[in-house]
């Protein structure tokens, strides 16, 4: 204790260098066992392709050749990625805060319904101003539907995934009356259960001549560093990180664990539906019932792949658009059916969910490859 | 154990080629500071850790253990400072525990039963069997894990400082428990910083300080001072009193302030004092009179029933624990690390609670990181926090640096009052003493502190005046000027009538 204050500058230098390379080397490290994980799965995956006669190589070769091989598929690909990036880093925001937001389905559903509506019943905006409009209305309505198993969770103590999953069933058939028959948003003039198209000035414009590619994956990265912003840069993301961590030691420096557990609640929320509306307005163009092939859920995946970091939620996000995207090609080309890609979507959260045994491994190996440089830095690892 | 040889990461070795030999039938001490690798050592001896070098020997011939159970397998057993007790099984179930008699295929209660109460008898180990952990006293708790020992028929026993949560009373029980233990034949290996303790029991003390050994000593040929002087390496001085000060006005006053438990008992009944400028006012008590709840209703934490809580005229009862901290309340809880510190935050990112308002930490509508770290390596230099660096999580540092955080964190707030709770609780002699002084520092400043602690002698050092708390109630009060008289204050924390 006594020798710290003699040479204080010098320790000071090193340790911020320090700090420097131990996040670095924190990063390295989740990505590693990321690519681990996945790699694994992958593996997996050939070996249950094989033992079920096909060729895996084949296989995989066609999935990848639909998700990035063609214009169509790279576009495809960015495609389903926007909603897994907006719904995944809603899952990771709400996970900083320790809640488990299983809602995120439900939460699409009610932001399409509510830019759907919002797209087809105003007139007369440019578009700019139509499409805002659109897309923050989606977002309240996430965000008013997150609300309630916030407060229930804060004021209540409700576990919040008890309370999302029954809103999610209520969301889901919220938007089929819509557009059923007879429904406040049925298209009459169709027989789909769908509801009337929305206004041109409504749409997000499409940039790739000859698909669907629109503006809509430019949102999602900006989301992506805006909530990265928010986590790590500002003050209510850090008060917000202080409760998830420990809302006892928030709450005896005068933190509210109430007002910061509704706020991570709304805000996830308002993701779910950001990524609902933005389906509409660049993709159907008007509600259907259940349009969403279950974005929500693999956000799950996709955050906790991505280790709740929002930038590299996108990286995760890019490999569930490739596999979502190629999955039609490789069933149409080798037959293996599509819900391939659900096993290996499965095998990804099994091994995420065993990810500290993974990491430790991960830390053996590397100080065995790196071996004696490493021991000659510091004697640390000497076995 | 030769030459044991642990490190954590690049930055901490917990043991540098550490040598400890215990006799058969000995009570030997293990005393060191905070962080001196005491701990470590006994982790390794009890295979919760493997040492990355070194060579453990039990009756001359060479052990190693990969888990606890083969410790356990060689009669070594701990019992940790915090118990490893199943808090909804009962006694009996939990002692049983690992080791289950059983008539096949159920258990067999009635012959564990038997066995148990024999030992209990025979060391003087009085516990209810079928009372649930959960519902016993820390002390009780205590002889669980003694009779869990003896139960798995252990001959080495380690105690890591056992005595940290027990009233002076029942530190001599356990006393007495631990001198039949040895007469028994058992050998103790007793973790501790309190050298008190080494030269009441011990019969030989192995010092460590920073990873090293510095001696092993016979406790009859040795003093306080010279172990002193092996274990922080210089010569303490003990008369860390605190002047009496002249009372100044009266800047917090609470006026029958009763409060519930979280089980809903009257924890705090009908409290009333008032804490004044430039004093310390100690609370003293046997834990769990209500030490608990009646900071944590001074701080908001726990809404009052009846009662007020003003400052400077400021109604606080009622209100949101924001508003304490605005009225100029800050607050070192007592439990560290439930809510001294966010362990998987970094340094930064722990000083920085409660002060994310200030403009300086705030740049645009952001963080200021820079100004943030800044800072945050300026009060970490003045408080002496031993750190690697400010990235470094705050559950990675050792207790007392933990501790010496908090206070940090807290005396930037620049309160008015400072509710410290045990703040030297689990503290090394060093980082006690720097507490100790912040603590008069302050009072000098003008400060009102309210110092709520288990330690008698600490409160009797420091404080001008002494409130005594029974079940809840202020039993009485003592002055420092009137010459505090230790056995009168004992017998009130005791429950004893003033009458």
């Amino acid at each position: 204790m006594t020798d710290r204050s003699l040479d204080k500058k010098r320790p000071t230098l090193d340790s911020h260098q320090g700090g420097r390379r131990s996040r670095l080397g924190a990063i390295m490290g989740s990505t590693a066992t990321s690519s681990v994980i996945v790699i694994l799965a992958f593996l997996l995956g050939f070996f249950i392709l094989g033992i079920t006669g096909f060729n895996p190589i084949q296989a995989f070769s066609a999935m990848f050749r639909g998700a990035l091989g063609s214009k169509r598929g790279i576009a495809e690909t960015l495609l389903s990625m926007t909603p897994l990036i907006l719904s995944g880093l809603g899952f990771a925001l709400a996970y900083h805060c320790k809640l488990f937001n299983i809602g995120l389905e439900g939460q699409i559903a009610v932001g399409a319904i509510a830019a759907s509506w919002l797209g087809y019943s105003i007139e007369g905006l440019p578009c700019v101003v139509h499409v805002t409009i659109c897309l923050v209305g989606a977002c309240l309505a996430g965000a008013v539907w997150g609300f309630f198993p916030g407060f229930l969770k804060a004021r209540y103590n409700i576990h919040e995934v008890i309370s999302v999953i029954m809103l999610n069933h209520i969301a889901f058939k919220v938007a089929a009356y819509m557009v059923s028959v007879g429904g406040p948003m049925k298209d009459p003039t169709d027989l789909m259960p769908a509801s009337p198209y929305i206004l041109t000035t409504a749409k997000l414009p499409r940039i790739w001549a000859g698909t669907r590619f629109n503006v809509s994956i430019f949102i999602a990265l900006a989301m992506a560093f805006v909530v990265w912003v928010f986590l790590y840069k500002s003050r209510p993301g850090y008060m917000m990180r202080a409760v998830g961590s420990n809302p006892d030691a928030a709450q005896t420096v005068g933190i509210s664990a109430t007002s910061f557990t509704i706020l991570a609640m709304v805000l996830s929320s308002a993701l779910g539906g950001l990524a609902g509306g933005i389906e509409i307005l660049g993709i159907h163009h008007r509600l259907l019932a259940q349009f969403s092939p279950g974005y929500g859920f693999d956000a799950i995946a996709v955050a906790l792949l991505g280790q709740l970091n929002p930038i590299a939620v996108v990286a995760s996000s890019f490999l569930y658009g490739v596999l979502r995207s190629g999955a039609v090609l490789m069933q149409v080309t080798t037959g293996v059916s599509k819900d391939m890609v659900s096993v290996l979507t499965a095998t990804i959260i099994f091994f995420t969910s065993m990810k500290e045994p993974f990491a430790r491994w991960m830390k053996h190996l590397f100080s065995a490859i790196k071996g004696h440089p490493m021991i000659g830095r510091s004697d640390s690892h000497v076995a | 154990m030769r030459g044991i040889t642990k490190t954590f990461s690049q930055q901490t070795i917990a043991n540098d080629s550490v040598d400890l030999e215990v006799g058969s039938g000995e009570i030997h001490c293990l005393l060191g500071e905070n962080g001196a690798g005491k701990s470590t050592l006994m982790n390794i001896l009890y295979g919760l850790y493997t040492p990355d070098s070194g060579t453990i020997h039990i009756d001359g011939k060479p052990v190693s253990f990969p888990s606890p159970s083969h410790a356990i397998a060689h009669g070594i057993s701990m019992v940790h400072q915090h118990f490893m007790l199943i808090p909804v099984f009962t006694v009996l179930e939990n002692i049983i525990l690992g080791k289950e008699p059983v008539k096949q295929p159920l258990l067999d209660r009635r012959t564990a039963k038997k066995e148990i109460e024999e030992l209990s008898q025979r060391f003087g180990l009085d516990v209810d069997l079928s009372a649930l952990v959960q519902d016993i006293s820390v002390a009780m708790q205590q002889r669980v894990e003694i009779l869990k020992m003896l139960y798995r028929k252990a001959r080495i026993m380690i105690f890591d400082e056992p005595t940290a949560v027990l009233t002076p009373q029942e530190v001599s029980d356990l006393y007495e428990t631990m001198n039949t233990l040895k007469e028994s034949g058992n050998t103790i290996i007793f973790i501790t910083h309190k050298l008190k303790e080494v030269m009441d029991i011990s019969d030989k003390v192995t010092i460590l300080r920073h990873g090293k050994t510095v001696a092993t000593v016979n406790t009859k040929d040795t003093t306080p001072t010279e172990l002193t002087r092996m274990m922080v390496g210089r010569d303490v001085l003990f008369s860390d009193q605190s002047p009496v000060s002249v009372e100044g006005p009266p800047v917090l006053d609470v006026a029958h302030v009763t409060a519930k438990d979280s089980l809903g008992r009257t924890a705090v009944n009908n409290v009333s004092f008032s804490l004044h400028e430039g004093e310390i006012l100690g609370i003293a008590g046997v834990d769990g009179n209500g030490q608990n709840e009646l900071v944590e209703a001074l701080t908001g934490l726990r809404s009052v029933e009846e009662g007020s809580i003003a400052t400077h005229g400021v109604e606080l009862a009622h209100r949101p624990t924001k508003e304490f901290f605005a009225a100029g309340i800050a607050h070192v809880p007592a439990d560290r690390l439930k809510r001294g510190i966010i362990s998987d935050f970094n340094l930064c990112e722990n000083l920085l609670l409660g002060h994310q308002y200030q403009r300086r930490f705030n740049k645009r509508c952001l963080l200021d990181n820079a100004a943030i770290t800044a800072w945050a390596k300026e009060i970490l230099g003045q408080f002496n926090v031993r750190y690697a660096c400010t990235t470094m999580k705050a559950g990675n540092l050792s207790g007392g640096n933990q501790q010496k955080l908090v206070v940090a964190r807290e005396i930037q707030r620049n309160p008015t009052i400072l509710i410290a709770a045990q703040p030297t609780r689990g503290l090394d002699i060093g980082a006690t003493q720097f507490m100790r002084t912040s603590l008069v520092e302050l009072k000098s400043q003008g400060k009102a502190i309210l110092l709520v602690s288990l330690d008698l002698q600490e409160l009797m050092s420091m404080s001008d005046r002494i409130l005594v708390l029974f079940e809840g109630a202020i039993q009485g009060e003592f002055r420092k000027i009137d010459g505090y008289d230790e056995t009168a204050i004992g017998f009130l924390m005791a429950g004893g009538n003033h009458d």
